[in-house]
């Protein structure tokens, strides 16, 4: 069953169209890639998808709502999201980032109970983050900050999980880490994941589908078998790639030449 | 009874204790002055004289006590928590901490609207004053943002020149103001801007704290998205924040506060600024926390301020505005020099 669909949508940035015509489905419980060069609209189509960004044209739908009609609040009930970076104006704790995961589901008074709270514990023990809890955000390491960011979309309880290019400050442990981390929570949570990423490889072994993006407009959709071909590399990045089946699981294997 | 939050205990346990700080500055700073009544023998006849009608005290100190130093003191715990609260809630919505209503030039837009309502005899209309105070400070933060505005993004320093700007325009202004006025009032406005507590009226204190309250109440409700937009608006918008609609109301909130205190008590700075600072460094950045912790203890601060400025040179007083921002112009500079300090 579909969940999150967009119909023919387009966005403008300063007059000049950003991203034009996108049209896809996700279906419930699907781990879904975007993929495409710097500057294709990556992630832009990612706050779209969350309603943070308006479309231009066309329309995004959350089952057969119009999320445009939504108030943040049952939006935020239903989509988690993962940003790419952490601002530290203001010294908050690791646990009092991950409890603000619980705002759509508080009312504007009321305080955190001991249900929010074994939510939160959960989803710090799912991340691997509780032990530096009462730690300062400013105090952690990229991929720390990554993950206590990923509690806080856990601990909101989303039906679908939007994380934007998550591994762009890792090393390659922590890269599979994550992507094994989303995979775990795509299986347990029965989550619907979207993740935008530059990563094509972790992004062909871990996804049922994907998007390639070019200029803005969806150049390819579907398999990683499908997307992630030698010619499909060669005409959105244009650069030359040799792609042969991945040893342990026959999945594509891009290597750079 | 038995709390279901851990967070709620704290803001409950810390507000009570702040709360105490408070009414023990209170009683202190209500026998301590020109008239010295001596502390034990002050709060002996408060605790025990209220049946007799307080036959401790002589007639003259009775007249001091509840006609003098109660109201004043009054006033300078309402306009230390107003100011303090406004501190909290502008750098919470600039996301820096040097923000603070007299720094942004808000108190100056303030003093000007209740300048000008001075001067044109708005004292005459119940609420005048105060309402073009609140319009001054309202149109200031208007404009500072618009200056500081670049594109989407506001940045600090342009934002803090702006109110550095913003502020010698509005001295200009009321320079100008004085210096043609020919109305009888002007010795009015000059002790006023000083940061007077002393001229409070009673329908003042009344105003002031109705304000304050409602304030408080509107601010404290809006606690938890103002944690969410200190992280960032886009994460607030995320979590199912309206977020336009949340600063729309903590501006408005925040500027009626204001202006309000200064419509009443004249510019007294820094206030706003080194409160929310210390409460911060002390218990966090949780506004559920930081913002009645930051009314009391500025409450307190401000009562502390004035007492100083009415003893320090007895008999004469100094305004309260020179002890504040002896104070806090040093502590400016330090976090200043710190960079971004907090």
């Amino acid at each position: 069953m579909t969940i999150l669909r967009t119909e023919k949508v387009g966005f403008q940035y300063n007059g000049r169209w950003v991203l034009r015509d996108i049209s896809f489905e996700v279906g419930e419980g699907e781990f879904v890639g975007i993929i495409g060069p710097n500057g294709s609209g990556k992630t832009t189509l990612l706050k779209i998808l969350d309603g943070i960004l308006t479309p231009r044209e066309g329309r995004v739908m959350l089952r057969d709502q119009d999320i445009a009609r939504l108030n943040r609040e049952t939006l935020a009930k239903v989509i988690g999201v993962v940003p790419q970076d952490y601002s530290m104006f203001f010294p908050f704790s690791v646990e009092e980032i991950v409890l603000m995961g619980r705002t759509p589901h508080l009312g504007l008074l009321r305080f955190e109970g001991r249900k929010d709270f074994a939510i939160a514990r959960r989803a710090m023990e799912l991340t691997e983050t509780t032990e530096f809890r009462r730690r300062g955000m400013g105090e952690l390491s990229g991929g720390e900050r990554q993950r206590v960011l990923i509690a806080r979309a856990v601990t909101q309880e989303p039906q679908i999980l939007l994380l934007d290019e998550p591994t762009t400050y890792l090393d390659i442990k922590h890269q599979v880490a994550l992507f094994q981390l989303m995979k775990t929570l795509h299986e347990q949570g029965n989550l619907t994941v979207i993740v935008v990423t530059q990563d094509i490889n972790l992004a062909a072994q871990y996804c049922h589908r994907i998007l390639l993006i070019k200029n803005g407009r969806s150049f390819s959709m579907g398999t990683p078998a499908e997307v992630v071909t030698e010619e499909n590399i060669r005409q959105v990045y244009e650069t030359h790639v040799l792609i042969d089946p991945h040893p342990r699981t026959g999945l594509p294997r891009v290597t750079l030449i | 009874m038995v709390f279901r939050s851990v967070k709620l205990l704290t803001v409950l346990e810390i507000s009570f204790l702040l709360l105490l700080a408070l009414a023990g500055t209170v009683v202190v700073s209500l026998f301590v002055g020109v008239t010295d009544i001596g502390i034990v023998r002050g709060v002996t006849a408060l605790l025990y004289g209220w049946r007799e009608g307080y036959a401790g005290f002589t007639h003259l100190e009775k007249e001091i006590l509840f006609s003098v130093r109660l109201p004043r003191i009054l006033f300078a715990g309402i306009v230390g928590a107003a100011l303090s609260m406004a501190g909290v809630v502008f750098q919470a919505l600039l996301r820096n901490p040097l923000a603070d209503p007299y720094i942004l030039g808000i108190s100056g837009g303030a003093a000007v609207g209740a300048i000008i309502g001075i001067l044109i005899g708005a004292a005459l209309l119940p609420l005048g004053i105060p309402l073009l105070a609140f319009l001054g400070a309202a149109l200031t933060v208007i404009i500072v943002f618009g200056i500081a505005r670049t594109g989407a993004q506001l940045r600090s320093n342009t934002l803090l020149l702006a109110g550095v700007i913003v502020n010698a325009f509005f001295s200009a202004i009321i320079m100008f103001l004085i210096s043609t006025s020919t109305s009888s009032d002007v010795h009015k406005v000059m002790f006023w801007l000083m940061g007077d507590l002393s001229l409070a009226t009673t329908r003042e204190i009344t105003l002031t704290g109705t304000i304050l309250f409602i304030g408080f109440a509107i601010l404290y409700s809006h606690a938890r998205p103002m944690n969410l937009i200190v992280v960032s608006e886009e994460t607030a918008l995320q979590l199912g924040i309206n977020v336009e609609k949340v600063k729309k109301i903590l501006f408005v909130a925040a500027s009626l506060i204001t202006g309000v205190a200064v419509s009443a008590s004249g510019i007294i700075g820094f206030v706003g600024l080194f409160i929310p600072h210390v409460m911060r460094m002390l218990l966090g950045p949780d506004h559920r926390l930081l913002l009645p912790a930051s009314f009391l203890f500025g409450a307190t601060f401000l009562v502390i301020a004035d007492t100083v400025a009415r003893t320090l040179m007895a008999p004469g007083e100094l305004p309260v505005g020179v002890i504040t921002a002896i104070c806090g112009a040093p502590y400016f500079i330090y976090l200043l020099r710190k960079g971004r300090g907090f």
